[in-house]
């Protein structure tokens, strides 16, 4: 395909790749970014929303071309179930600075930007193109990728994969496993069309602010899962997504969630009338700190979705996939700028300068989340919704009962749930998994 | 809330913009007499409703509507019930938004 060889070869043109790809470029060296969509971004799916801070360390002057959406100023988590929700809202004026911290993007768009940033860098850029296999020399040693391309076999020094969470690659190559049921989440999502006037009404919003809810509850039926509406300028990003493993143990169809979220009471008026432009589907990493593969080896590095990097509890994913590329990036720069092979002993560099940042500090954190949230998914995402939302209607609705009797009426009925030890056990995984 | 909601899949696989690449799927179902729990899983877990059963009570697959999520690849090829693939370069869905 092309003689040549490069020194490095980026798998994706996603949020990993294209940091990874962006950051080798800038120091010079020779790159090769491969692509199997139309374009970068084409087959890239998120909610979305973008840390400022990670980009920034990429594209100092990003705001000044980046396709934003809104900056966020209010952030909503609702528990819910079936006909409400109890909600908690942060809002600040402060959100409305000069340099905003987070912002809500369409990711097809954002990705076809951040893509020109690295062909300006100087990297070469082939779309359409999917890889099929690592190639290895007599030793095992990654020497390359072939492509779908005819006669598409390319060498490198080192093959970087940022080809996503259902990466085939690495685990065709036996470098890691196929993600198993209990550690993905499958995620549909549509996009709302509204005038943008209407948008700003219906979320009390002014010029390019933004809103963000998250919302957890009886709507994914007992299953781990987490709801989402975000507002972008024209448009509303509305999705849900819930553990492979759930999916197969309940029977749920993931379009069946989707449309009673929509038809949520709390949720409904916020999409009246719109216009539905996007179906689209995807996996999310969950499996946090326990299910990070083995991230480097003889001639390769694994960034982002591919290496499970993904925070699901504070959902970020996005800005540890680009800093991940950014830091794979860089150790590769340091050992070619020592002139030494890009061995596993090498790029072992990559994974001390992995540890050193939030990236996997924040991973190890939530070491135990994942876990709780699974097994105990009945209580978190069912019966407890359900026993605040009735706390809640009852603490509201004046109708001549005594307050006394209300407490108590609600203190039974989560007794009666969960029992005492039951309350007791669950806060008290809770608060260990989140320590 | 609790009923069943009726839904569509194909209006909403309508919206999307795909390049078919004709005769060459990327996802192959292993040939089967009945099907297994896992290829019954993937009747309502697919997304774009890609798996039916045929006439003859087997699960085929279509993936003219495929969306890429790669949830049938994680429940269909750990059990060697599914082939999976991404479709050659440029073909598949080709998402507007993402």
């Amino acid at each position: 395909m092309i003689e040549e060889k490069f020194d490095a070869i980026v798998v994706g043109a996603g949020m990993a790749g294209n940091a990874a790809a962006l950051t080798l470029a800038k120091r010079g060296l020779k790159v090769l970014q491969l692509e199997r969509g139309e374009y970068a971004g084409s087959k890239n799916v998120q909610g979305a929303i973008l840390y400022a801070d990670m980009l920034e360390k990429l594209v100092p002057d990003f705001r000044e071309d980046a396709p934003l959406e809104r900056h966020l100023v209010e952030q909503r988590f609702w528990m819910m179930d079936d006909r409400a929700h109890v909600g908690l809202h942060y809002r600040s004026d402060d959100f409305n600075e000069e340099k905003p911290n987070r912002y809500t993007i369409i990711r097809a768009q954002f990705d076809k930007w951040f893509s020109s940033k690295v062909r300006e860098a100087g990297a070469t850029v082939l779309c359409e193109t999917t890889v099929t296999e690592l190639a290895t020399d007599a030793y095992g040693k990654v020497i390359g990728v072939r492509t779908d391309r005819y006669d598409g076999e390319v060498h490198a020094d080192v093959v970087v994969l940022a080809e996503g969470v259902n990466g085939l690659l690495g685990t065709r190559a036996g470098l890691r496993e196929i993600p198993k049921a209990n550690n993905v989440a499958l995620a549909v999502k549509e996009m709302h069309f509204l005038p943008r006037e209407t948008i700003e009404s219906r979320f009390n919003l002014k010029g390019d602010e933004g809103v963000v809810i998250e919302a957890a509850g009886t709507i994914s039926r007992g299953m781990t899962g987490l709801g989402f509406i975000y507002a972008n300028k024209e448009c509303i990003s509305l999705g849900i997504g819930c553990l492979v493993s759930d999916f197969e143990k309940t029977g749920e169809t993931p379009y069946g969630l989707l449309e009673r979220f929509k038809q949520h009471p709390s949720v409904a008026p916020m999409i009246d009338g719109s216009e539905v432009k996007e179906y689209a589907a995807h996996l999310i990493p969950e499996g946090g700190y326990k299910a990070i593969p083995q991230l480097y080896g003889d001639g390769w590095v694994v960034v982002g979705d591919a290496a499970q990097l993904n925070n699901a509890i504070h959902r970020e994913g996005s800005n540890l996939a680009m800093t991940s590329g950014r830091i794979a990036a860089e150790a590769i720069f340091q050992v070619k700028s020592r002139r030494e092979p890009m061995t596993k002993g090498n790029l072992a560099l990559y994974k001390k300068m992995l540890d050193d940042s939030f990236v996997i500090k924040d991973l190890k954190k939530y070491k135990d989340m994942p876990a709780l949230l699974h097994n105990q998914s009945q209580s978190y995402f069912l019966t407890y919704p359900q026993l605040v939302s009735k706390a809640m209607a009852s603490f509201v609705r004046v109708d001549g009962t005594p307050k006394i009797e209300k407490e108590k009426t609600t203190l039974r009925s989560f007794v009666s749930a969960r029992s005492w030890t039951g309350l007791f056990g669950d806060a008290f995984r809770l608060a260990r998994a989140w320590r | 809330m609790t009923a069943e909601v009726a839904v569509r899949v194909e209006d909403k696989l309508f919206y999307n913009r795909y390049l078919v690449d004709s005769g060459r799927p990327h996802i192959k179902v292993r040939p089967h007499t009945t099907p297994t729990p896992a290829l019954r899983t993937l009747l309502k877990a697919c997304p774009g409703r890609c798996y039916e059963l045929n006439d003859s009570g087997q699960v085929e697959v279509t993936v003219d509507g495929c969306l890429e999520c790669g949830t049938c690849r994680v429940i269909g090829e750990p059990t060697g019930d599914i082939e999976w693939s991404y479709p050659r370069g440029g073909y598949g869905v080709l998402f507007k938004f993402g």
